[in-house]
């Protein structure tokens, strides 16, 4: 097992920058999913992990070795493509084995072993058909086995349950957790699912443009976002981003937008040296840090009901806010009373403030 | 009624012409199943009153044309497709994978050459080219002609079953530690086996049954194929000697025959690429 390290890497193709100098250290038996839009250069970053690409730029390190220039077939990987790239000549024991294959373990050796992985991974009955033959669940299932049987010091993951439907998508993720887990291997995850990144990762890294624009473990990349794209990226509705203005006077700071206005003097120390007066920058706010509240209320703003969506365990509240819309996420059975006028009451532990280029202003 | 007479009639008269249709290309066929086991064939189809071996007896007296047939032949034919099969994998696999700049050109154009190369107005620069090589009368200055007349359209056709391999496959074999070489033999090659099988087949038959450049490339009796050695079932007078001519042609079909059902059975045709899991 070991770690994964980036130095200034860069990979173009031509005159497109698919990995734009990228340095981050990813520790040994660590979790990180790669997380992003499309044609962030997320597979990039696994390509050259893995040695299908050579950077243009920069180094990169698995374990103490430098890998830069290294085959594939010298970094020890094992890796589960996005269609699974199962051989459709051979049977799903032959398939499972093949990296035995190629080290040279014999027949007998190699049959057992994948035997035994399969049997791990619930597809032991399997052994004798084609990947033609088999659900879509037990090909991703079968892709993993092989990217296990030879104990690799690194697993790479591409997107592999964006061909699984819904259901089984849930059940293969938490297999995948399990497996990482029990085996303890680095393991470096794309995919463009916010959800999926919180629930498996140690640490996520979100790219855009080439670049990580934060890495961090989940939960903090959820509350303090680094910047609007990462808030407006993760979270389902994501964080609320209302465009307000800094109103600063001798003895008073305030948050203000056309149809509502907030006391900042809590904050007026934290943001002497870093707003100016007039500046424009946004509130962001997760909906689930926004409630129901009555008019006079303090840290609440005004909007107009624009449609209520009941979930079942919570309650989609969203609400026009001037130009911007707002949601409320409600937790509950019942869905709440609403009409007209309604006001939104702000969790204040909560609140986060963007610069209008997107960088976050620590609030402390 | 009426309704059901016009139907009938048109019926009848549908399955009159599809069988005068038929029967243009059946009757060849037919005809060289039963005029080789008969001693007074004639160029009509007709049941043998006696059923004999004697044309056969007769034929595999003459050693000129039997060595033509079970030597110069499988030699000429078998190399050419041997060569044209491994060449054009070879280079498809190339032309697929290799990031070069235009092979799709490189491609159409060799195609659209190669129809120029094998063609009757290339004979006389052929000729000369062989024979500045020191090749002529040689089965290699056959063999290598054909091959470089079939290569391009077997490269085309190749191309694509080498396209259809996702490249994930080849890749996720890297990764699992195999090298290039023995990506292509593991992954590669057994995918695109039933398209060279193809190739393989369509490059015999092509050989096999070629005979202007054989006969313009070959001097000695003891190299002829035998589309050439047919000639000597011929009198001096020029016309056939119909028996001979039907027996030694009915042993002439057998290896294709036999080479095209062997391949269907073993691995089956497929005329393009795409994964059969
Ligand atoms: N072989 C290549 N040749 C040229 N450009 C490439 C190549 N591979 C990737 N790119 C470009 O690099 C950028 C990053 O691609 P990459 O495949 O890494 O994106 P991604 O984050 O994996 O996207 P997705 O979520 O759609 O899979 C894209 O703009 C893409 O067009
Ligand atoms: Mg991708």
């Amino acid at each position: 097992m070991a770690g994964v390290s980036f130095r200034g890497v860069s990979k173009a193709f031509g005159s497109v920058v698919a990995v734009d100098d990228v340095s981050y250290d990813i520790h040994d038996g660590e979790f990180v999913c790669l997380l992003g839009p499309s044609g962030c250069g997320k597979t990039t970053t696994l390509r050259l992990i893995a040695g299908l690409e050579q950077p243009t730029g920069g180094t990169i390190h698995i374990g103490d070795a430098d890998v830069t220039m290294v085959a594939p077939k010298g970094r020890d990987i094992g890796m589960v493509f996005q269609d699974y790239a199962l051989y459709p000549h051979m049977t799903i024991s032959e398939n499972i084995a093949y990296p035995l294959k190629v080290r040279g373990i014999s027949k007998e050796d190699r049959a057992k072993r994948a035997a035994e992985v399969a049997a791990h991974l619930q597809i032991g009955n399997l052994l004798e058909r084609r990947p033609g033959q088999i659900s879509g669940g037990q090909q991703q299932r079968t892709s993993v086995a092989r990217a296990v049987v030879h104990k690799p010091q690194v697993f790479l993951f591409d997107e592999p349950l964006s061909n699984l439907d819904a259901k089984l998508r849930l059940e293969a993720r938490g297999f995948l957790k399990h497996l990482q887990q029990e085996l303890g291997v680095t393991a470096v995850y794309v995919t463009h699912d916010q959800a999926e990144a919180m629930a498996l990762a140690d640490r996520i890294a979100v790219m855009d443009g080439g670049r990580i624009v934060q890495m961090a473990p989940p939960l903090e990349v959820y509350h303090r976002p680094a910047t609007t794209f990462v808030a407006n990226f993760l979270g389902s509705p994501p964080m609320n981003l209302l465009p307000v203005t800094i109103e600063r006077t001798a003895t008073h700071t305030r948050f203000v937008a056309p149809t509502f206005s907030i006391d900042a003097d809590e904050w007026s120390g934290r943001l002497k040296d870093r707003v100016e007066h007039g500046e424009e920058v946004f509130l962001g706010v997760r909906p689930e840090h926004l409630g129901v509240g009555r008019e006079g209320d303090p840290w609440t703003m005004k909007g107009e009901l624009y449609a209520v969506e009941p979930l079942g365990p919570e309650t989609l509240v969203t609400l026009s806010v001037g130009d911007a819309l707002a949601t409320l996420r409600i937790f509950g059975d019942e869905p709440p009373e609403v009409e007209g006028t309604v006001h939104a009451t702000i969790d204040r532990a909560n609140l986060r403030l963007f610069r209008s280029s997107g960088e976050r202003i620590e609030l402390g | 009624m009426n309704r059901t007479a016009r139907f009938v009639i048109g019926r009848i008269a549908f399955y009159v012409g599809a069988c005068l249709f038929a029967s243009f290309f059946v009757l060849p066929l037919l005809w060289l199943t039963v005029a080789p086991f008969n001693s007074l064939a004639t160029l009509s189809v007709a049941l043998p009153e006696q059923w004999t071996l004697e044309n056969f007896r007769r034929v595999f007296a003459n050693t000129f044309a039997i060595r033509a047939l079970v030597q110069n032949s499988v030699i000429q034919a078998g190399g050419a497709m041997i060569l044209v099969t491994v060449a054009a994998t070879l280079a498809a696999y190339a032309l697929s994978r290799a990031a070069i700049k235009g092979s799709q050109v490189i491609t159409y154009g060799l195609v659209l050459f190669s129809s120029v190369v094998t063609g009757t107005a290339a004979m006389v620069p052929i000729f000369l080219m062989v024979h500045r090589a020191g090749l002529i009368d040689t089965h290699l200055a056959v063999i290598l002609v054909f091959t470089g007349g079939l290569l391009p359209a077997a490269i085309f056709i190749m191309r694509d079953f080498v396209d259809s391999i996702p490249r994930s496959y080849e890749e996720s074999a890297l990764v699992a530690g195999a090298s290039p070489w023995r990506v292509f033999n593991d992954i590669a090659l057994p995918i695109v086996r039933p398209g060279m099988m193809v190739i393989a087949v369509w490059a015999f038959v092509n050989v096999w049954g070629g005979f202007l450049i054989p006969f313009i490339l070959l001097r000695s009796p003891e190299r002829m194929p035998a589309a050439v050695a047919i000639y000597s079932f011929y009198t001096e007078a020029g016309t056939p000697l119909i028996t001979l001519t039907a027996a030694y042609s009915l042993l002439y079909t057998l290896p294709v025959l036999l080479l095209y059902l062997f391949v269907n059975w073993k691995y089956g045709f497929r005329f393009f690429g795409g994964i059969k899991s």
